[in-house]
């Protein structure tokens, strides 16, 4: 489970998050709101990419500012862009960077990379170049990149916002076979429908926090 | 960007080893600089031209990647030519050119991620100077996996300026790439952090 406690978050002058407590238990949590809403920047405190400004975000027990590594290790984060989450010119390379520290043996990351890549429906991609990929084959690289590292939570932030909606449902499937938590961050309404809860944020604080159906008509309303 | 140059083949030369091909440019630019005289300078760029058919690469496409050295070295052969005679201009010249040939050779023939591997175990060997061979090797594939990146960048904005009638304007191109690139490496260095 991840809690927070208290938390404000500023950045520069401005207060992005203010005094939000909040825990995230349900295995599928959608969180939705404006451009500027300050959900961005809470999908970042979720695995101490940000750290509170003051109050405390804890993973499974760990607080991320004590060991924001241990907390990393738990919560995988997909960006919205695969081009600045991609650091490798070529798939099975780019699986594997985030395996390194753990000095596997080749052929055991190898093992690890096909098998991923099977998941997100990928498989046999290993040699292929990343430039020369389609948009939607880049998120799933992404995607396969952090599923690899087995994290518990999985946080995504507007993950199908640049892709066609074939690749959207190719993102949605493999987010759906995740055995862990998602937190999805989206403007995507469909993605979130069959989600336990959906939290809408508005000027950095929760306006609504609900069931799916419910949330999601609350949202609506909101943006009349 | 290396590896659209890489072409795909199952030659002697592709099958050797990347850091023996690696380690080879330099041996040769060293003996070619040590043993002066177009003679020698010949004979290398024989040497690297009767490797060509042994690599499995087509001529036209080495002659491709060649063309935009061609000029240079022309520049450097009239230079050479002004201020000493015939005989050194030439060896200046075919020195370059086998070098050039040699350094196309090897990565036509070699993979962008065996070239990285290589240059890791050399990395390895350097840890006692206090470089990181992890950091080191990460800057390299950052910097292939980027070379791409960047050169849509440039086309995406040279479009975008071309829709609003300024093709023609240095500043209108370069303060959009190099805003987008600063993002773009805030953001990748998050995205590493994120991984690690």
């Amino acid at each position: 489970m991840i809690e927070l406690r208290n938390v404000t978050l500023h950045r520069g002058e401005r207060r992005v998050l203010d005094g939000l407590s909040l825990s995230l238990a349900e295995p599928r949590i959608g969180i939705l709101g404006a451009n500027g809403s300050g959900k961005s920047s809470f999908a970042r405190l979720l695995n101490g990419l940000l750290l509170p400004t003051s109050g405390h975000v804890t993973v499974d027990g760990i607080d991320t500012r004590d060991d924001v590594k241990a907390a990393r290790r738990r919560v995988g984060f997909l960006f919205q862009n695969p081009d600045n989450q991609i650091v490798h010119p070529t798939v099975a390379e780019d699986i594997a960077f985030g395996l390194k520290p753990r000095r596997l043996p080749k052929p055991a990351v190898a093992a690890a990379v096909s098998a991923i890549l099977a998941r997100v429906g990928l498989a046999g991609s290993e040699e292929r170049l990343i430039h020369e990929l389609s948009g939607g084959e880049r998120q799933l690289v992404a995607l396969a990149g952090v599923l690899v590292m087995e994290p518990a939570h999985l946080v995504l932030d507007e993950p199908t916002t640049l892709l066609d909606l074939r690749n959207r449902r190719r993102i949605a499937a493999a987010v759906a076979d995740f055995p862990g938590q998602v937190i999805l961050v989206t403007h995507d309404l469909d993605l979130v429908e069959s989600f336990d809860r959906v939290i809408v944020f508005e000027a950095g604080h929760v306006v609504v926090d609900d069931r799916s159906g419910p949330a999601v008509h609350a949202y609506r309303a909101l943006c009349r | 960007m290396i590896d659209a140059l890489y072409i795909a083949a199952d030659s002697p030369l592709h099958r050797l080893p990347a850091g023996l091909k690696l380690a080879a440019i330099p041996v040769l630019a060293a003996l070619l600089f040590a043993l002066p005289g177009w003679p020698v300078a010949a004979v290398g760029l024989a040497i690297v031209l009767a490797l060509l058919p042994v690599s499995g690469v087509p001529p036209r496409r080495a002659a491709k990647q060649l063309r935009p050295a061609i000029a240079v070295i022309a520049v450097l052969f009239l230079v050479q030519l002004w201020f000493t005679d015939v005989a050194a201009a030439a060896g200046a010249a075919l020195r370059f050119l086998a070098l050039i040939l040699a350094a196309t050779l090897l990565t036509m023939t070699t993979r962008a991620t065996a070239l990285i591997e290589a240059l890791e175990a050399l990395f390895r060997r350097l840890a006692w100077t206090g470089l990181s061979p992890e950091r080191l090797s990460l800057a390299i594939a950052l910097t292939l996996r980027f070379i791409p990146v960047l050169g849509q960048v440039v086309e995406e904005v040279r479009e975008a300026q071309a829709a609003r009638g300024r093709d023609r304007s240095i500043v209108a191109l370069a303060v959009p790439v190099l805003v987008r690139l600063l993002k773009t490496a805030d953001e990748v260095a998050e995205a590493i952090d994120a991984r690690s």
